[in-house]
């Protein structure tokens, strides 16, 4: 028979201090586990959204990153007919050929200055990214040196308000708007016109060619077609896989970090939870007799015991989802090795890593209940009740 | 001290929860320690680089190069003793996780300025001068992929296209962090010849005959060449590292809290366990008051038990951290060169441990000592 729960929770009453103690330590460990968890989080969708399944990505033959890529007017434009690109409305193809180059750009807390990535573009590339939009001013006109900023980088760079003039590149583009796409790594780029950048960037050369499909089941044909043709040098990748596989590298770094840390302080919390209800199981001896005695399996009060522990570190894993719940949304940054770049983020809570925490948090108590709760189940009645 | 045989008595009588509790003081001061660690040596590797170099860069981006021409030009600025120059290979060893930093560089002129940075037998040096294929290692990366001297290694080009077969023909061991000993050096000509139109030095390292002029060389190279199609940003090699460490961001305010969290949630434990063991012990309390144990000598006991647990894990826990790391030769892929403990870290390590020691025995020694004895002797539990 089960022995009813509210037994444990009264029994927790007792102690107050000593447990809420126990409950605050897995509440630390589960509030840094859902910290570190939430950082890489957001440092995974910001690239993860910037790429779109329906696009297909460019590059050339070998290279790993935008930064290293290098395509060809000409190639450019024989990837740029292909027949399985999407038409706009006026019928034009669906095509954006970048100029891609991490510049020096002054940091708007004045401590020198800072890579930002810096892509050129075709007005077709809001077509092609269509999470991309101006938030305040407007687009930057084609033939003219004006640029438009990334809303998550505009706060971090000198002189980036709309009507300013930013300075990069050995020469000045006056700002004419910033824009938003949907949290992504974009909102840390600073656009122009492909055609402007080029000769202050890197030469006569496009870095990626970015297109959107006709139809997305048809990626398959077209990589193959773009990898086998004579003529090219170049690797084809999903838009979505591209920017996604740009992560890895700080993302290995946070995913580290976050099993180190945490793994390391659950141990902690752990022991603390042992501590704890072992006193608890010897302060309770003759309460255990009396219930083994009563006629309740050894195997009921192990559970008891059990439960009891989850209870305990459950109540700690809530409290730490609370705390680290504000940090939700903050912004910030680092350099993403992969362009080389500066990319600003925002910590993500989710509801899987909450519940992620919260199982944590059960799994901790389970394991540290476990052998004081054991010693509960095989009490030797006779002896316990004297 | 004669008291001690009691304080050991009192702790061994519950050795599982003295020694989970040490345990889990030293688990914190581990975490601790090598967070901390993350801090200093990042701290630390923007602080190398010697003040009598310094480093021309393009002032666009460090993704640009510079033109070949403009070493005769920086040799003929005045306070300029030698010049050298090197570009980032960024090369791929069998799998893009076997990271690790590689420059192409003129290997002589290179081998020159950081004369005494590195050690390196006179032969392997010259045996690396004369291969337009060679490469040098350090020893660490060759213990790392348990490589050989003679060994044949095919890196292939990110930046530069292709596969490049290249021949160890030297080992360095590094005498100041600067020269990392995670790197490999090949010939900045082996690149040259493939990418001829394309290919331009990275960045220059200049040697200056007296560092005191440092800024008035960078500032003669900067306006030298501010009108050119290639403007440059020159500063000192230190302040060129220092660069590539704040690209991290805030990383140390990060480790910091988190090192904070986890020495609070280790307090809270550490503290649960003191007060459990004075809880079960009320009686024994009012006996030895009974017999004349006095408040002081009390609270004394109980202060030397918690201070005996925070030691004997804070030796555990730091121990741990600072000979762990190195043994492993941990650098994080070698974002992290020289990744150790410093003796600034371990002071602020024992600081806690007094603190973790006196706020988790504080409340119990506090308790004990104004317990009275009749008071004590009547809590039967």
């Amino acid at each position: 028979m089960k022995i009813p729960l509210v037994y444990n929770i009264r029994s927790l009453a007792r102690r107050p201090v000593s447990n809420a103690m126990t409950a605050l330590g897995v509440a630390f460990v589960v509030g840094v586990f859902i910290a570190t968890l939430a950082l890489a989080n957001g440092f995974r969708m910001a690239l993860v959204k910037t790429g779109s399944p329906d696009n297909v990505v460019v590059l050339r033959k070998g290279a790993d990153s935008e930064l290293a890529s290098g395509i060809s007017r000409d190639h450019a434009a024989i990837i740029g007919a292909l027949p399985e690109i999407a038409a706009a409305s006026d019928g034009a193809p669906l095509v954006s050929p970048e100029v891609f180059v991490p510049m020096d750009i002054a940091s708007a807390s004045g401590g020198g200055a800072q890579l930002v990535v810096t892509r050129g573009v075709t007005t077709r590339a809001f077509e092609v990214r269509r999470s991309v939009h101006i938030t305040a001013g407007r687009m930057f006109a084609p033939g003219r040196d004006e640029v438009i900023i990334g809303a998550a980088i505009a706060p971090r760079l000198a002189h980036s308000a709309v009507g300013d003039t930013i300075h990069f590149g050995g020469r000045g583009w006056l700002v004419t708007g910033h824009f938003a796409a949907g949290g992504s790594a974009f909102e840390s780029e600073v656009w122009g016109q492909n055609e402007q950048l080029m000769p202050v960037l890197r030469g006569e050369f496009f870095q990626v060619v970015v297109f959107r499909l006709r139809d997305r089941s048809r990626f398959g044909a077209v990589q193959q077609k773009l990898q086998n043709d004579p003529r090219l040098q170049v690797d084809a990748r999903r838009e979505s896989d591209f920017y996604a596989s740009q992560s890895a590298v700080l993302r290995t770094i946070l995913n580290f970090l976050a099993i180190f840390i945490t793994s390391i302080m659950a141990v902690g919390a752990i022991f603390g939870a042992v501590n704890t209800m072992y006193a608890a199981v010897a302060s309770r001896t003759s309460e255990i007799a009396v219930l083994l005695t009563l006629g309740f399996r050894p195997r009921s009060v192990l559970a008891s015991f059990l439960a009891e522990a989850a209870f305990l570190a459950l109540v700690g894993g809530l409290v730490g989802c609370l705390v680290a719940l504000p940090i939700n949304g903050i912004v910030t940054s680092t350099t993403n090795w992969s362009s080389f770049s500066m990319i600003a983020f925002q910590f993500l809570v989710t509801p899987r890593i909450l519940v992620e925490g919260l199982i944590f948090s059960l799994v901790m108590g389970v394991l540290g209940g476990f052998f004081p709760a054991r010693r509960a189940a095989r009490m030797p009645v006779v002896e316990a009740i004297r | 001290m004669k008291f001690f045989p009691l304080v050991w008595a009192n702790l061994t009588r519950h050795k599982r929860r003295t020694a989970l509790t040490t345990l889990s003081v030293a688990l914190a001061l581990f975490l601790f320690a090598s967070l901390r660690s993350v801090v200093t040596t990042l701290r630390a590797t923007g602080e190398v680089g010697s003040e009598t170099r310094m480093i021309v860069q393009s002032a666009k981006a460090i993704v640009f190069f510079l033109p070949m021409s403009y070493r005769e030009r920086l040799l003929a600025v005045p306070g300029v003793q030698a010049a050298s120059w090197a570009n980032w290979f960024g090369g791929v060893y069998q799998d893009p996780k076997n990271f690790f930093a590689q420059f192409a560089v003129d290997p002589e002129s290179y081998l020159d300025v950081y004369a005494g940075d590195y050690d390196m037998p006179a032969d392997q040096r010259a045996a690396f001068i004369r291969e337009r294929t060679g490469c040098i290692v350090g020893k660490s990366l060759l213990d790392k992929f348990g490589w050989h001297l003679g060994q044949n290694v095919t890196l292939t080009g990110t930046i530069f296209e292709g596969d490049w077969p290249v021949t160890i023909r030297g080992v360095f061991r590094s005498l100041d962090p600067v020269f990392s000993e995670d790197a490999m050096l090949v010939h900045y000509d082996m690149v040259y010849e493939r990418y001829p139109t394309w290919v331009r030095p990275g960045w220059y390292v200049l040697q200056l005959k007296n560092p005191a002029l440092a800024p008035q060389v960078a500032a003669a190279i900067d306006s030298e060449f501010k009108n050119s199609s290639d403007p440059t940003k020159t500063g000192s090699e230190r302040a060129f590292n220092a660069s590539f460490v704040t690209m991290w961001g805030n990383v140390s305010f990060l480790m910091d809290s988190i090192g904070m969290a986890v020495v609070f949630a280790i307090l809270l434990v550490a503290a649960n366990s003191m007060m459990l063991s004075a809880r079960e012990r009320t009686n024994e309390v009012g006996v030895l008051k009974t017999v004349g144990f006095g408040d002081r000598l009390l609270f004394g006991l109980v202060m030397a038990e918690a201070g005996g647990i925070a030691a004997a894990g804070a030796v555990l826990g730091l121990g741990a951290a600072t000979v762990l790391w190195p043994a492993i030769h941990f650098s994080a892929m070698g974002f992290l060169p020289g990744f150790r403990v410093t003796p600034g870290t371990l002071a602020l390590g024992l600081g806690i441990t007094v603190l973790l020691a006196v706020a988790s025995g504080l409340l119990p020694a506090l308790s004990a000592a104004r317990l009275s004895a009749v008071q004590a002797l009547r809590h039967v539990e």
